[in-house]
């Protein structure tokens, strides 16, 4: 904290041999990393474009793959159930935790805050495999969720909720919504924490009520942790697996198949790697193609 | 801070309902795990004579004891050498700074947003290649590969914040690099290190594709692997299944609330950085 600019001057005293030493200390990073995921992921590429089925020789098939993944109707909409998802696994745990987060900002020091800081946080220590298992069961034709259901008198819409065509996927992504609404609702809450308390003084004083309060100072202040809210939970929305494999295993039909899951199928079941490796290249990008504009957009505020 | 009475009632109700969301389905997997085993019990009623053997049988079942010491060995493999590595290359990134820093940690940074279904089906072939499938090794090193680009980061955004003067001091008093690293630079990363060193904990814990496509034999999986076991298996037996499941979760509940508050920094932080 003292001393601000000492950087080049200190930078000047470095004897020359110590220059290069650097990168003998990131060169075990660099060689986990290089032969554990860069290798790897070039090798995706290269299979993304041969016809293989795991055994036997390949066959050089040039961007077959890709034409089929756009063309094959029930891969093509991996993609898609990949994008409904978001809206339950990101839209749903970021607009909920907005609210939830503003409207208990004025007790976030509370002590029954901190209790709801560990409970909240409970879903996202467990294993996603566990929370699958739990709500397949409360989700199931005799589970907790019919149950209240009959009580409020809707017995008319009871169902096996996973085992349905119409409503598997947003079954799913419920259980998504579960596991990361409250990851979102503790960053948002943190970040409205560093919020400046005069200026919500100032807006009282100016008259402004809690949703004018809301929209002129808390949603500007949190850029930044709608951001990562959203980077988080699309992530885990487009590269979803776990819960999937255990809830519906991408059934019924192929109503909840996801990349995740297709790719696994495709490439150790079905002994299709070549496809399953198109399949994987173009999920990589996705993610990419989402995210990037998400940073882009949030993190060039004036923080 | 000027709040009226009505805000702060709803706020309250607010927060304890969205609570009560977030533990009725452990309680519900807690209730069913009591009731006899092949039943289908509904809802959260409480059993006439609940069956607290089912505990002792899924433990049985899921060979319990052989899952704990395979998620421990596996959780020894990775961390402390995640740790290491990572630690050692965010210091090079972050404070040594050599020619070409900037590019070597971008190549890191690319990595961060990989989903691991995107390397998995050569991993799988170069994994049976180095001879590795169906052994702890199988998940232990790919995994610390997975995790570097997110340790390197992590670290490095600790090592920039530290003043160029304490290493010119520790070299004018003779310290060579790694003297000044070990001696001086990683007694003062500690709070980084542990906060890294719960995350990565939790993710290795609860690591679920790596354990099923590279390794066969459930006793030598994570812990989420061997329950994706445990569900194939006894799928059908409800109360059991949720017993095993509960049994699983105990592990890493009790770490969590016994470390909730640096768990807690160590999500938020992690997430902001990630």
């Amino acid at each position: 904290m003292s001393a601000p600019v000492t950087g080049r001057r200190a930078r000047r005293a470095r004897r020359p041999r110590a220059v290069w030493l650097g990168w003998l200390f990131a060169a075990p990073a660099i060689v986990m990393y290089g032969t554990f995921v860069l290798r790897p992921l070039l090798l995706t590429v290269q299979y993304s474009l041969y016809d293989w089925n795991g055994i036997g020789p390949s066959t050089w098939v040039g961007l077959d793959n890709y034409r089929r993944l756009l063309t094959d109707s029930e891969l093509f909409a991996t993609i898609v159930h990949a994008f409904e998802l978001i809206v339950f696994f990101s839209f749903v745990p970021v607009l909920l935790g907005l609210f939830v987060a503003a409207t208990i900002r004025n007790i976030a020091a509370s002590r029954l805050a901190t209790v709801a800081r560990t409970v909240l946080f409970l879903p996202q220590v467990i294993p996603l495999v566990a929370a699958g298992i739990m709500w397949s069961w409360l989700l199931s034709s005799t589970g907790l969720a019919n149950e209240l259901l009959s009580a409020v008198g809707l017995d008319s819409i009871t169902r096996a909720w996973l085992g349905e065509f119409d409503t598997a996927l947003p079954a799913v992504g419920v259980i998504g919504a579960w596991v990361l609404v409250g990851l979102c609702t503790l960053l948002l809450l943190a970040g409205m924490s560093k919020i400046d308390p005069a200026l919500y003084e100032a807006a009282r004083l100016d008259g402004a009520g809690p949703i004018r309060e809301f929209f002129s100072i808390t949603l500007p202040s949190l850029r930044q942790e709608i951001g990562v809210c959203v980077t988080v939970t699309v992530i885990a929305a487009l590269a979803s697996f776990d819960i999937v494999y255990i809830a519906t295993q991408g059934g019924p039909g192929n109503s909840t198949m996801v990349p995740g899951l297709e790719i696994y199928y495709l490439a150790f079941s079905e002994r299709e790697v070549g496809m399953a490796s198109a399949l994987a290249v173009a999920l990589v990008l996705l993610v990419l193609a989402v995210v990037l504009p998400i940073q882009r957009l949030t993190r060039d505020g004036s923080r | 801070m000027i709040a009226t009475r009505r805000e702060t009632l709803i706020g309250r109700l607010l927060l304890v309902l969205l609570m009560a969301i977030t533990i009725v389905p452990f309680i519900s997997l807690f209730v069913t795990a009591l009731h006899p085993s092949g039943t289908y019990p509904s809802g959260l009623s409480w059993p006439d004579s609940p069956q607290w053997g089912n505990f002792l049988d899924a433990f049985r079942a899921a060979n319990m004891g052989k899952l704990l010491l395979s998620s421990s060995l596996i959780v020894l493999g990775v961390v402390p050498a995640s740790l290491l590595f990572g630690t050692l290359a965010g210091f090079a990134f972050g404070h040594l700074r050599m020619p070409g820093h900037r590019i070597g940690f971008l190549v890191f940074v690319l990595g961060l947003t990989l989903p691991f279904e995107g390397i998995i089906t050569p991993l799988y072939y170069q994994v049976r290649d180095m001879g590795l499938l169906n052994t702890r090794w199988a998940i232990i090193l790919p995994l610390i590969g997975l995790f570097m680009p997110f340790s390197v980061i992590w670290m490095r955004a600790h090592f920039v914040t530290m003043p160029d003067d304490l290493s010119e001091a520790a070299r004018i008093d003779g310290a060579s690099t790694w003297q000044l690293f070990w001696r001086v630079h990683v007694p003062l990363a500690m709070p980084a290190l542990s906060s890294l060193a719960i995350l990565l904990f939790l993710w290795t814990w609860n690591q679920f594709l790596l354990a099923i496509v590279l390794v066969d034999d459930p006793a030598k999986r994570t812990m989420a692997g061997a329950l994706g076991a445990f569900q194939g298996q006894w799928g059908t037996d409800i109360p059991l299944l949720c017993a095993g499941a509960l049994l699983i979760l105990v592990p890493t509940l009790t770490v969590f609330l016994i470390f909730q508050r640096r768990f807690v920094a160590a999500l938020l932080q992690g997430s902001i950085k990630g």
